[in-house]
């Protein structure tokens, strides 16, 4: 009979050690590939804090020619807070529109121009930051003029438009507005992409029970992409804190701590600073640059942490990844 | 209260796509009719059409009619938004809002549809429909947690104390137990003997024990094949359909000869 001859000889090696799994060499290697990025991430994040941290030293004691004879704190306090202003500015503005932009994309458009609408955006995001800050300081400074001056004039009663307006527009507004528009692509994308995981299942319940579609979306959606609103603001409010080119050119720089945002004299930004003064900067003043770099790192680690904190207390109730 | 609804010469299409034809179907007040059929027959096509829930894929629309009490569902001035209202819906899979609290799932819907409620009222009408889904002695304690941490038949409950507390005339169910085990299946069954004082209740389910422990009336679904339209073959009393079916499909389908 055929059937005897074809009967396989068992393999010696399987028969020796039946339980042993095969080598799967590709598996490790990609074990170790993946292993060895993610060190390389933590090394290199731990290089560069460790480096900020050892050059800012003999500039955190500041009364230097950078500092201008101050202390370092009196010297950093209007950079940190022209930083926090500016970027809080363009939050302000920024995370509604992207949010209403986002929604719009989603929930609202036909999809022929939602697919559209989203390219559009896409494509801001890859537009330079001299670009917007040329734009800015050139543009729309001169836009918003005449809006500055009838603030001061109308509305000088708000601490925010105080005035004198500026001449030239270039204003802590103006920088607002142009750092808005700067983050609103990554922050709408995100959003976007949030918005759309909503599960169907939930959409539907919450149209079964009689909701209009805005409040479907207030139901489900936003509570369920809150985590990812956030995320997108952390991304955008981490982008404006760092942005450098912009600022620079747009911002007419000189005054210390001041809520008048129409007003000529504005705090600078810390990495605006950082650009202004480095090429110029020698001996403890390069230190001393560093140190203020140092802040914004401690700053921008700060919100992320508190941002964090607020998701994990409502952890329970998040509809995604918490 | 309970309403009846009367369904006539009704066809559903995707599109250019004709799902269901030509299905005319009296549903009294105060009964349970289950839906049967081979899956893709158009049966919760059929039943998201009467609460216009079908409407949220774009391009769909149907032809004929669909009345509640006499009032035309579909007519030009009403507004779907007005008909879900009127008809809750409970679905295959236990969907609570991941983001609410129990107390916040069912109160949900009458946030929507009252614009301020004293809290007081609030609590009364939530525990009346946790009472009214035989839920409220589980979750009493612990009606801040949140709905996803109760089990598959609890949520299912929950699910159908959030569509009642609402107070609909009819309430739809698309295999409500097809992701319960028989235990929570048996509870949510029980439930419906006892909610059909008060709503007219319409369920699809692949589940032909339970279209014969549970509902009144039955209707039968099939298609021809794949591409065709859903037709109702049959609509008969419980009774009848199990026992002595008219047509020759709906035999072989209860009796698993089917295909």
């Amino acid at each position: 009979m055929t059937t005897n001859s074809v009967m396989r000889v068992p393999d010696p090696a399987r028969a020796a050690a039946p339980d042993r799994l095969p080598s799967r060499r590709g598996d490790r290697i990609f074990a170790g590939t993946a292993r060895t990025a993610a060190i390389t991430i933590v090394v290199i994040l731990a290089g560069v804090s460790l480096f900020l941290f050892v050059t800012s030293l003999p500039g955190l004691s500041g009364h230097n020619e950078m500092t201008q004879g101050k202390s370092f704190a009196a010297w950093v306090a209007p950079l940190l807070f022209g930083t926090v202003l500016a970027s809080t500015l363009a939050l302000l503005i920024a995370v509604p529109l992207a949010i209403a932009v986002a929604l719009f994309i989603s929930h609202y458009a036909p999809r022929r121009v939602a697919s559209g609408l989203g390219y559009v955006i896409d494509l801001l995001a890859a537009v330079p930051s001299v670009v917007f800050g040329l734009w800015g300081s050139t543009w729309l400074a001169t836009q918003l003029k005449p809006v500055y001056a009838w603030l001061a004039t109308h509305a000088s009663f708000i601490p925010f438009f105080k005035g004198p307006a500026s001449a030239t527009g270039r204003t802590m507004f103006t920088v607002g507005v142009v750092l808005a528009v700067m983050i609103l692509p990554i922050m709408t994308a995100i959003c976007r992409e949030v918005f759309l995981q909503t599960p169907r299942l939930h959409e539907e319940a919450a149209l079964a029970l009689g909701a209009t579609r805005w409040e479907m979306i207030r139901m489900t959606v936003l509570p369920y992409g809150r985590s990812g609103i956030v995320s997108a603001a952390m991304l955008g409010l981490g982008r404006a804190l760092g942005e450098t080119m912009a600022v620079t050119l747009v911002l007419s720089v000189g005054g210390g701590i001041s809520f008048n945002l129409i007003s000529p004299s504005n705090p600078a930004t810390i990495p605006a600073n950082i650009a202004l003064n480095y090429p110029d900067a020698t001996g403890v003043g390069v230190n001393t640059l560093i140190a203020s770099g140092l802040v914004l790192f401690v700053l921008t680690f700060a919100v992320n942490a508190a941002a964090r904190a607020v998701l994990a207390r409502r952890k329970d109730f998040a509809g995604a990844n918490g | 209260m309970a309403k009846r609804i009367d369904i006539a010469d009704l066809n559903i299409y995707y599109g250019d796509f004709l799902a269901v034809q030509g299905v005319t179907m009296p549903i009294e007040a105060g009964t349970i009719t289950a839906l049967i059929g081979p899956s893709g027959c158009g049966k919760s096509t059929f039943l998201r059409s009467i609460n216009r829930m079908h409407e949220v894929i774009p391009g769909a629309r149907v032809e004929g009619k669909v009345a509640m009490d006499g009032l035309d569902l579909y007519g030009r001035d009403v507004d779907p938004v007005s008909v879900r209202r009127q008809i809750g819906m409970v679905f295959q899979r236990p969907n609570p809002f991941p983001t609410m609290s129990i107390y916040e799932n069912v109160a949900a819907g009458l946030r929507l549809n009252s614009t301020k409620m004293k809290k007081s009222v609030l609590d009364d009408l939530v525990e009346r429909s946790l009472r009214g889904a035989n839920l409220w002695n589980e979750v009493k304690d612990r009606l801040g947690r949140p709905g996803s941490s109760l089990s598959g038949g609890q949520q299912q409950r929950l699910c159908i104390a959030r569509a009642i507390a609402v107070e609909p005339d009819v309430l739809l169910m698309d295999e409500p137990c097809s992701a319960l085990d028989p235990i929570s299946t048996l509870a949510i069954e029980d439930l419906m003997a006892e909610l059909k004082t008060n709503y007219t209740i319409v369920i699809v389910t692949h589940n032909m024990q339970q279209a014969a422990r549970v509902s009144d009336m039955t209707g039968f679904f099939t298609i021809e094949g794949t591409g065709k339209p859903g037709h109702l073959i049959e609509l008969d009393t419980t009774q009848k359909i199990f026992s002595n079916p008219t047509q020759k499909s709906t035999e072989d389908y209860i009796t698993g000869r089917f295909g």
